[in-house]
Order: C-alpha cells, then structure tokens, then sequence
C-alpha cells in the first residue's frame, strides 16, 4: 500500500464528470440498457487528426528524433559553411547552398526512424488494439497518422533546412569569381555580376524541396512500417533502400552493367537529395531534383495504398 | 446487448473458436469462462472488430463494431495485458483516445479518479505496476461513459483491495442497465461477481446459464465414508438401497445421503469407521470436469475420425448424448 494510487480510497464507479449533475436515479426501461448523460458526437476524421496529433506530440521519441535532426542538419550545415569559409575568400566551386546536403544526409535518417516508429511503436506495445478499439475505421487512423506525421516532419525538416541555407547564404554569399575560376557547369547560372549567388530557384529547392523529399521519404516509412508491422524490420528496410543503392553501384564493374549502374545512382534517394541541392552523383550536372521528388511521390504513394490494404484486411 | 452467431475462428487447420453463438444481456454482470487457450481472448477480439472471423458475426447493440460511429460510446473494453504505450502519460493516453471519439477533455480527469490513478496522471505506463495497469485500462474502457462494458480478466495482478473495487465496479455498472461482460479463467472469482455464465472449452459452448442454476446442478453433496472393510460396509448399504462409490485413494463416496444414516447403517453391521464426512464440491471442480470433458471428447472424436459433434448451440451442449457423463451432466436440462 506504499503506492499512491492505493492510498486513496476506492473511489464511486458511477461517473459523474465534473460540472455535471449527478446520475438520475436509474430506472431500468423494459428490455433497454444504460444511456450516457455525456454529449455524443459522431466521430469523424478531425477528430482521428486530433487524437493522432496527441500521440506524437506526447512521447520522447518525436522530440528526441526531430530534435536530433534539427541539431544535425544545422550544426553540420554550419560546419560545412565555417569550414569553406577558412579557406579563405577564392572561389568555391560548389552551388551556394550545397552545404546544407551534408547534415541532410544523415538528419533523414531521423525522419525515417520517427517515421517507422509512429506506427511500429502501436504493434511493439499493443496500442495498436486500444486505438483500433476506439476508431474501428483503419483506414481513417491510417490517414490521420501519415497526414500528421507529414505535416510535422515536412515543417521541422524544412524550418531546419532554411536556417542552414540563411547560414550557407550569408557567410559564403557575395564571393567575386573571377574569369580565371574553373567555374562548373553547375553553378554557370547563378553568377551575376561576378558574384556567385544562389538562384530562387535553389533556395526553393534547398528548403521546400529538401523539406518534401525527407518529409515523404518519412511517410514511405511509415508506409514501410505499418506493412511490415516491426520497428527493427521496417528502420532497416529502409536504411538499405536508401544506403544501398550507390554502394550496390560502386560494385557494377564493366561495359554491360553500365546501364544498371546509372539507374541505381540515379535513382537512389540520396541522389535525389543531391540533385535538389545542385550536386548530383550522376553525371547530368544541371538535372532538376523535382521529377526525382515525383517519382518517390509516386512511389510513396503506391506504398501507402498498399498499407490501407493491408491494415483493413489483416487481424491486430 | 452482444450478440453472436456462429462465430467461428480458424488459424488453418486449428479451430480457436468454434461456432459460438450466445448472446450478452443488459443489467447483469455475465461471466465468460473458460480454461487458457480456450478462446475466451481470441472471440472478445472478434467482438472488438480486431479479428476478422472466419465465418458467423458478431452485432453490437444490432451493429457490426466498425459501423459504430462513437465506438467508446458503445462498448468500452479492457483487453488483455497492457495495450498501451509505455512512454506516454497516462493522462495524454486517454486524452487521445477521447479526442478520436470526440469525448470532452474534462471526461479523462473524471476517469482518472474514479479509477484513482488521479495523482499519477502525468506518469508514465512504463513504471506502473500490473494493478495500475489494469486500472488504467479500466479507466480507458470506462472512458465512453459506455453502454457495454467488456473486462478481459480485470482482477489480473490486483491486490485485495483492488479485486474488491474491480467486483463492486461491475456489479455497479450492470445495476445501472448496462451490459457487462467479464472474461477469467477463475471459476471462484466468477461465482462471487458473475449473475450469468457463459463457458467455453476448445472454442465450444460449454454452458450458458444463469449463475444460480449453475450452482444448483453442479454443488454436489456427498459424504466421505473410509473404513478397513469397505466391501462390507458398501454391501450392507446397498442392502438398504443407498449406493456406495470406491473413491481412487480407498474411501467411499455417497450421494444425497446424510452422514448419520451411513453412520447408523454402519452400527448396525458393526462396521468399524474411520472417518465420516459430508463434502463440498466445489464451483471450481465443476467447471474443471466440464471443460476437461470437452478436451477428452475433442480427442476422441479425432481418433475416430468423426465430424464434430452437434452445433452448441444454446440448447445443445456438445456430447450431451455422452452415456459417461456423471454430475455436472444436469446443467442444461433444467433450462
């Protein structure tokens, strides 16, 4: 009896909110049952986004995985600009905002973890069955969750890449290139009147396009998690679909694998990432990272489908 | 009001549940019984619309569970173990699952006191014992202010205490008109909460019935006889029309006897005693023989080859024609 809940005394199971009149006494009609003096609203998806939005917002794991991929794409995008700022005041051939992909690059790792565990951590723990209990239309919880998780990892990741462009922009911004410069391919569209400066266009794709390709590269994994219903499982699968890729490629020797080479650098999802930061890893220097972006889109898309199939189908 | 028809449930070759069809009154607590693995988890799953059954249904209040709009208003459940994350407050748990139902906020604080879990609801389940879990889950289930309430095994991990608030609590909330219906696998702990029961062996209906009816045909009464000359004294009472049973461990057993007529008889042959005691059998004894009986006969039609037996129905308990049935073989006939 040293726990506190014990010590107090077995309370009135006869539910009496607060602000409300006791029960009536109870009169049993003929063959009917108990009715609720609580108002009773339907329930509808608003109110699924609203218990979604409690989930996330109340356990460790979102503060901690967003938190850390804040820290990271910031902290890593300011080293990179602190580092090519000591190089002195030449030119660097590199988009202006090309910094920021670095700290992006593991910062998604985070995002693909929350991802998965936004719904994996419902099977690990049982949740899954109180929540089913309490909406038993799956494919209403199912879309609650991935708007939800999207929204908050869209904002976060693209709140944290625009801070780091603002760093890359203001500490490396306004450097002279001067006719000598071996100046690439890449960045012949962004120098005006000998300055090397970032286009609208790459700060559109270095903030809003690298905060939607993680933010639905996060929903794939949710996707990935909610089909596979297990957080080592589903966080693996998806390490190895985004790490592989140019790893696998790197062992494509000779003329007849040329071709699956390319694909896999190509399509790898950290190509995509690259591409949208102006550094692809394949060799179409000046390619837009958005048909890219389409593509896992659709991809995600596919993926989410398939998981709203599953989900109404199988047993929890 | 629960009601189920021919609610059956395979996981390939094996039956979990097996053409269930009983239904759940308002206005009493009913008991569902059953030993581990009898189906009692798995056919409250199906009531719940997490499992989908293989073939019959389920109808809450006339509805399937997912066409319920306002599900916790429906029927609220406690499910088995802790169906809850670890890392998230009790007081946020149940805010999400009445924000998904479009319950008021104020609604959770109500639970979370009557249930007295109030001092730690900004805790984490995590670090809660087995007993404020259930209590937890109680709180959830009774979230809704629901019509049906449904306990899989709630005095699992309770202390005294606890139990008794968990036995008050239900009888309480069927006194109010609702529907309460309680899984254990304890027959002592159903005979002093349960008005009605529902038993189940190997996924079958074993008995549904009112508790008190249950009690009539299965409390039997006999006396414990033992003496160094049981051939003597068993012949002597048959003589007078009482009939003696050889117990295994050498005593003697009779039916609907008292014990000074087996002592009298005894004198009379003068026949040495060396014991002479009216017994009890208990709830718990019966349900074990009824549920037993149901794991022999499955094996035994198995061996045979022979397709399963009656549909137990409500009226027709599986094996009812079994010729070895002793006591407990009355429950249904008096219905």
């Amino acid at each position: 009896m040293s726990t506190p809940y014990a010590q107090q005394p077995p309370p009135s199971p006869v539910p009496t909110p607060p602000g409300h009149a006791p029960h009536p006494p109870y009169t049993a009609p003929p063959g009917g049952g108990y009715s609720s003096p609580i108002p009773v609203t339907r329930a509808h998806l608003g109110h699924a986004l609203a218990s979604e939005w409690t989930k996330i917002r109340s356990v460790r794991s979102t503060v901690w995985t967003l938190g850390i991929m804040f820290m990271l794409v910031v902290g890593i995008g300011l080293l990179t600009a602190v580092g090519l700022d000591s190089e002195g005041d030449g030119y660097i051939d590199m988009p202006l905002l090309a910094g920021g992909l670095f700290g992006l690059m593991l910062g998604q790792i985070c995002v693909i973890t929350l991802g998965v565990l936004v719904i994996t951590s419902e099977y690990g723990t049982g949740m899954i069955r109180t929540t089913l209990t309490a909406c038993p239309r799956r494919g209403r919880v199912l879309a609650a969750k991935a708007l939800v998780f999207f929204l908050l990892a869209f904002v976060t990741t693209t709140l944290a890449c625009t801070l780091t462009a603002m760093i890359q922009s203001s500490m490396l911004g306004g450097r002279t290139v001067s006719p000598e410069d071996p100046v690439g391919e890449a960045v012949r569209d962004s120098i005006r009147n000998g300055e090397l400066i970032a286009t609208s266009d790459e700060w559109l794709d270095a903030t809003v396009g690298a905060g939607l390709y993680v933010a639905l590269l996060g929903l794939l994994s949710l996707a990935v998690g909610a089909m596979l219903r297990h957080s080592a499982g589903a966080i693996t699968t998806m390490m190895g679909a985004v790490l592989l890729p140019p790893i696998l490629s790197a062992f494509m020797i000779g003329e007849s694998l040329e071709g699956v080479r390319d694909a896999l650098l190509d399509y790898s999802p950290l190509n995509g990432l690259a591409t949208l930061y102006g550094v692809p890893m394949s060799d179409e220097v000046n390619a837009s990272g958005w048909p890219l972006l389409g593509v896992l889109a659709v991809i995600t898309a596919v993926a989410v489908g398939a998981a709203a199939a599953l989900i109404n189908t199988r047993d929890v | 009001m629960i009601e189920l028809e021919g609610l059956t449930k395979r996981y390939g070759e094996k039956t979990a549940v097996d053409r269930l069809t009983f239904s759940v009154r308002p206005g009493v607590v009913t008991g569902f019984l059953g030993p581990n693995g009898a189906g009692k988890s798995t056919t409250m799953r199906m009531m719940l619309g997490l499992d989908s059954p293989t073939s019959g249904h389920v109808r809450i209040d006339g509805k399937r569970y997912d066409q319920l709009q306002e599900p916790l208003n429906h029927i609220g459940a406690l499910l088995e173990a802790k169906s809850v994350h670890g890392g998230r407050t009790a007081y946020n748990h149940l805010l999400c699952l009445a924000q998904s139902n479009g319950i008021p906020d104020r609604r959770v604080d109500a639970v979370l006191d009557m249930v007295g879990l109030a001092s730690v609801a900004k805790k984490r389940p995590k670090g809660f014992s087995l007993g404020m879990g259930q209590r937890l889950g109680i709180a959830a289930a009774l979230l809704g202010d629901p019509r049906i309430v449904m306990f899989d095994e709630p005095v699992n991990g309770l202390d005294p205490e606890g139990i008794h608030w968990v036995r008050n609590l239900m009888q309480q909330l069927a006194a109010e008109g609702r529907t309460v219906f309680v899984s254990s696998h304890l027959m002592s702990e159903m005979s002093v909460t349960a008005e009605h029961l529902v038993v189940i062996g190997q996924g079958r209906l074993m008995a549904d019935t009112s508790m008190a009816d249950f009690i009539a045909e299965n409390s039997r009464t006999y006396v414990r006889v033992r003496t160094p000359e049981p051939e003597r004294l068993r012949d002597a009472l048959h003589a007078t029309g009482v009939n003696a049973v050889a117990a295994d461990d050498g005593s003697l057993e009779v039916d609907g006897q008292p014990a000074a007529r087996i002592g009298d008889v005894a004198a009379q042959h003068r026949v040495v005693l060396h014991e002479l005691s009216p017994q009890n059998a208990s709830l718990e004894e019966a349900f074990m023989r009824l549920t037993a009986e149901s794991v022999e006969y499955h094996a035994h039609t198995a061996a045979q080859g022979q397709p399963p037996g009656p549909a137990p129905g409500q009226s027709q308990p599986p094996g009812g024609d079994r010729p070895t049935q002793q006591w407990g073989t009355g429950w249904k006939e008096g219905r």
